[in-house]
């Protein structure tokens, strides 16, 4: 059947935990995870409540194929409204806590209302209780997660948590499970902060049961696994490199966004690529890079697990960072490098980890600290006001701000706003390079013109995730697209969009569109789900859950007008590389989208559209 | 011949194909709680290992089993738990060094790796070769090709 059928709903106001049955008509509506939970907070939220009252809920939800031996199989997303964007948010993870939640029993938990008193849940397969968490209150993700291991009495149990950022209202904090795998952007650790709800213990062992036809399911996840293992990208460069192989192309391509936007082509590309994090060290003699590996079911295993160097200045006399850990990942890597202009690959780690450790999104911290230095290379802000010298390029500078970040001191409070109101609040609101307050990912509008599109229209803000052109525009997957021209670049991007949100309400991750589309996911869940899956019908439940989506954000207030991006990439021009000289087409291609979309002139679904959809 | 499992760490990603994998196979469910092949991660050192019953020539839990109810299978070698002898004493989760034995509460019963009759789902399942099905007198064959491929000895070139 692919859903448990059950669904947690727990109201932190009154301390209580209930079960109630997953409404199966929605399910057949809106799939799973992000659609289906977002369908449930769209009809129960108010799409004016402020993110961080008590009116807002946050929703953890699963897939049908969570759980399952589908590649990828093991993602979660948490839906809630963002603290940092005020936009719909959902944020996908992987790690093992998914697989976890839906083998306790369990397709979501609804977190309602606010707790008096730090609190965290403890679930065992149906059993689930709130518990105090004064003592995890102040501590690390990593702590929290020891701590909770420990008074359980069981190393099995899977946790995920807020840090400290989470804690201290850093607009952009993550919820973090497994030690380093998030769910990353739009803050929605902020809310969970704001709840005071400090972390989920999951403790499974029911597993998933009653697939619809396993012996179909089988033969059809393992045909799905051979494409990954068979496609270049899923079967070589992502194990290989991860998605760090990205860092020298895309340079190449003059689309790697450096110091907020300034340049497109980073002159230390190569220093903080995939290649660099397999080199020795003349140092120590080893590589950043131990191995990689995989989360939850996935076969592609493009996760990083690296040693940061003992020597280096950050993290002398602090063995607690020497260990194995997560990172770097691309889009990590390019917001605390590239975009800071900073080319030690060690200070990335360092500042990686510290994102981890603490529970803040690395994109957004990244690109907020680059429009900091900005602003500090304009001489609006000073050293006195900063704490130090942040001049473009200063790793010194990179990871004490991370450090100030985690304990919200000093400039690190403001950093912990994002750079939206960071440069509105120094008079310069033009620098912040975000749409709906998010920071832009590793990817420069200029160089590829069909990103532009996708950043300006996705429903969370600037994100890479939501519609990933790369694949076409650079990769040609599933066909190569001019990264240059605005040309069909409308309907690219609407069927990115609308593909994309079909696999992330699956429980299956984004990742795996490299090798396979919707054809490849179809037979999965038509065999895992009870109901008929068909290639139509999960075309319709992507395009219903966009616009669905955007109706929420459109009630939310946002208009056509924050479909847009920053003056810098409509009128400063790319100055080397393949795009030099090319602006967005951003004003181009927004009405082309609209009509493709079948919204009116000013981005709202028509009645027709609404109809066709069943919206 | 006689085949074992051969597990090479340094391979594995931590995914827990296995883990489903050896679940559906004796439960027919998807639960990595009722795996007998178990992968641990020792986060700190970025090592991930598959750990399960070895298949010992004379096997601590056969000998310990008051009941004998643990008895090798002729055709693999495998140590197999029959059910209906076993009565859920646990002298041989006690008994076996490395812990691969275990009761299952819900059963009364304690469990092991069986290699699956012979065709064990667990090296099937697995995606990079982790953990293979190979003839149990050489299950250091890899190995010694990939050593015997570093020694200096030139390629002799044919005219």
């Amino acid at each position: 059947m692919g859903w448990t059928r059950k669904i947690l709903r727990v109201d932190l106001t009154k301390g209580t935990c209930q079960s109630e049955p997953l409404n199966m008509e929605l399910a057949q509506q809106y799939l799973g995870q992000r659609g289906l939970a977002t369908k449930y907070f769209v009809d129960e939220v108010d799409p004016k409540v402020d993110p961080l009252s008590a009116a807002n809920k946050l929703i953890m939800a699963t897939g049908p194929l969570t759980g399952t031996p589908a590649s990828t199989g093991g993602r979660y997303s948490v839906i809630t409204k963002g603290a940092l964007t005020g936009a719909i948010a959902c944020s996908n993870s992987g790690g093992y806590f998914g697989a976890e939640l839906k083998f306790a029993g369990w397709d979501m938990v609804i977190f309602e209302g606010r707790s008096a008193k730090p609190v965290y849940l403890a679930i065992e397969n149906d059993r689930a209780e709130l518990r105090d968490a004064a003592h995890l209150w102040g501590k690390t993700v990593w702590q929290t997660e020891e701590i909770i291991k420990k008074s359980h009495q069981d190393p099995q149990t899977r946790v995920c948590s807020i840090g400290r950022a989470g804690e201290n209202g850093v607009l952009y904090a993550c919820i973090v499970n497994d030690l380093h795998r998030a769910a990353g952007r739009s803050g929605v650790g902020a809310v969970m902060g704001s709840k005071n709800l400090k972390a989920v213990a999951v403790r499974g062992t029911q597993g998933v049961a009653g697939i619809k036809d396993a012996k179909a399911f089988m033969k059809a996840a393992t045909a799905a696994k051979k494409a990954l293992a068979d496609n270049a990208v899923t079967g070589q460069g992502l194990p290989t490199y991860g998605t760090q192989v990205l860092m020298n192309v895309i340079n190449e391509m003059g689309a790697l966004p450096t110091r907020n936007h300034r340049d497109v082509q980073f002159e230390d590309a190569r220093k903080i690529s995939a290649e660099a994090m397999r080199e020795k060290r003349p140092t120590d003699g080893k590589a950043q890079l131990v191995t990689n590996a995989a989360c939850f079911g996935c076969t592609i295993a493009c996760g990083r697990i690296s040693k940061i160097d003992e020597s280096h200045f950050s993290v002398v006399n602090k063995p607690e960072y020497w260990g194995a850990s997560g990172g770097l990942e691309y889009e990590a890597a390019w917001a605390l490098g590239a975009a800071n202009g900073v080319g030690d690959l060690e200070a990335l780690q360092y500042a990686n980890l510290v994102c981890n450790e603490d529970g803040y999104d690395p994109i957004s911290f990244g690109a907020t600290v680059g429009a900091a230095m900005e602003l500090y290379d304009l001489g609006i802000l000073t050293k006195e006001q900063i704490g130090m010298e942040a001049p473009f390029g200063s790793a010194l500078a990179l990871t004490k701000l991370a450090e100030m970040t985690a304990q919200g001191v000093g400039f690190g409070k403001e950093l912990g706003l994002g750079s939206k109101r960071l440069c509105a609040k120094y008079g310069r609101p033009e620098l912040s390079m975000t749409v709906k307050s998010q920071e832009f990912p590793a990817y420069d509008s200029r160089g590829i013109q069909g990103m532009g599109l996708a950043y300006a229209t996705s429903n969370r803000g600037a994100c890479h995730l939501r519609g990933y052109t790369v694949a076409s525009e650079v990769l040609g997957i599933p066909v190569k697209t001019d990264p240059l021209v605005t040309t069909g670049k409308a309907d690219l991007v609407k069927a990115f969009q609308d593909a994309t949100s079909v696999f992330d309400s699956a429980g299956v991750c984004v990742f795996t569109t490299f090798a396979w589309s919707l054809a490849d996911l179809q037979p999965q869940l038509d065999a895992a789900c009870e109901g008929d899956w068909t290639m139509e019908k999960l075309a319709l439940v992507g395009e219903r859950i966009w616009n669905m989506e955007r109706q929420f954000n459109n009630a939310a207030g946002f208009t056509a007008k924050d479909d847009d991006l920053p003056p810098r990439l409509k009128t400063e021009p790319a100055k080397t590389g393949p795009a030099k000289g090319l602006v967005s087409g951003i004003d181009k291609m927004r009405p082309e989208y609209y009509q493709v979309r079948g919204w009116d002139a000013g981005g709202v679904p028509t009645k027709e559209t609404l109809a066709r959809l069943g919206l | 011949m006689q085949k074992s499992l051969h597990i090479d760490p340094v391979k594995c990603t931590g995914c827990l194909q296995c883990e489903m994998a050896c679940s559906f196979e004796n439960y027919g469910v998807f639960n990595i709680s009722k795996s007998r092949i178990k992968v641990f991660n020792f986060e700190h050192e970025g090592r991930m290992v598959p750990y399960t019953c070895t298949q010992c020539f004379d096997a601590w839990c056969l000998n310990a089993c008051p009941v004998e109810a643990i008895k090798i299978d002729a055709a693999t070698g495998a140590k197999v738990v029959h059910e209906a002898t076993c009565v859920g004493c646990k002298v041989c989760t006690i008994a076996c060094p490395f812990g691969t034995v275990n009761y299952v509460a819900e059963t009364g019963k304690v469990q092991k790796c069986d290699l699956c009759g012979g065709d064990p789902a667990c090296a099937t399942a697995c995606p990079t070769g982790a953990i293979t099905y190979v003839d149990a007198d050489w299950t250091g064959l890899d190995k010694m090709r990939s050593w015997a491929g570093r020694t200096d000895t030139q390629a002799r070139v044919s005219a």
